[in-house]
């Protein structure tokens, strides 16, 4: 029998707010798990990406502005730099205090630089995982 | 902020250690679930290092 438009739906999970945890998890690394009270895993997540994000620094590595262009250059300066703003706070508090490291040459400064993207790109895996306690899909 | 010069090997280890912290803690249910994947994504993250380091040394000849 089809289902009346308004009835809801009996087996779906109660959908509960998740834009202030997913938001907190996005400026303060691992602050949308202390939200949910899994303070172990957010304590985890907070000591690794900020880890990741302060060795980047600690190495020099340069931030993505966002660039257009041909296609390859448009994906990889704007994916780079949502990457770096996607540290949050931290990318933030490094900006305002006044990094800014020109892209050079050299293995350390290129590994600086990926590490700051991967901060950011490890944080957006807390936030898809916050998003999800938040929304009853996992414990 | 202090300056730092790491190996390549150095920059992957740690690049692998923190990268399986996080891996491990949003993938699995249990903790110690967690722990298993995560050892397991730093084994893989090490292994990978050791095969392409020797098929970038063997291109190399």
């Amino acid at each position: 029998m089809a289902k009346k438009p308004n009835e809801p739906a009996e087996s779906a999970p109660a959908t509960r707010s998740w834009f202030a945890p997913v938001g907190l998890a996005w400026f303060i690394p691992g602050g949308g798990h202390f939200l949910l009270k899994r303070p172990g895993r957010g304590g985890l997540i907070l000591l690794s990406v900020a880890a990741m994000f302060l060795l980047g620094l600690m190495m020099r590595g340069a931030m993505f502005q966002p660039q257009t262009g041909d296609l390859l250059t448009t994906v990889i300066y704007t994916g780079g730099f949502i990457g770096d703003l996607a540290s949050g706070l931290l990318y933030f508090l490094a900006t305002w205090l006044g990094y800014s490291q020109p892209d050079m040459a050299g293995h350390v400064h290129d590994y600086g630089t990926k590490f700051l993207v991967a901060a950011g790109l490890l944080n957006i895996l807390a936030m898809v995982d916050a998003y999800e306690i938040a929304t009853g899909r996992k414990d | 902020m202090p300056r730092m010069s790491v190996s390549h090997f150095e920059a992957c280890l740690l690049f692998a250690f923190f990268a399986s912290i996080v891996l491990g803690v949003v993938t699995r249910k249990t903790d110690r679930d967690r722990m298993i994947y995560g050892l397991r994504c730093f084994g893989y993250f090490v292994a990978s290092v050791f095969v392409l380091g020797w098929l970038m040394y063997l291109g190399h000849r």
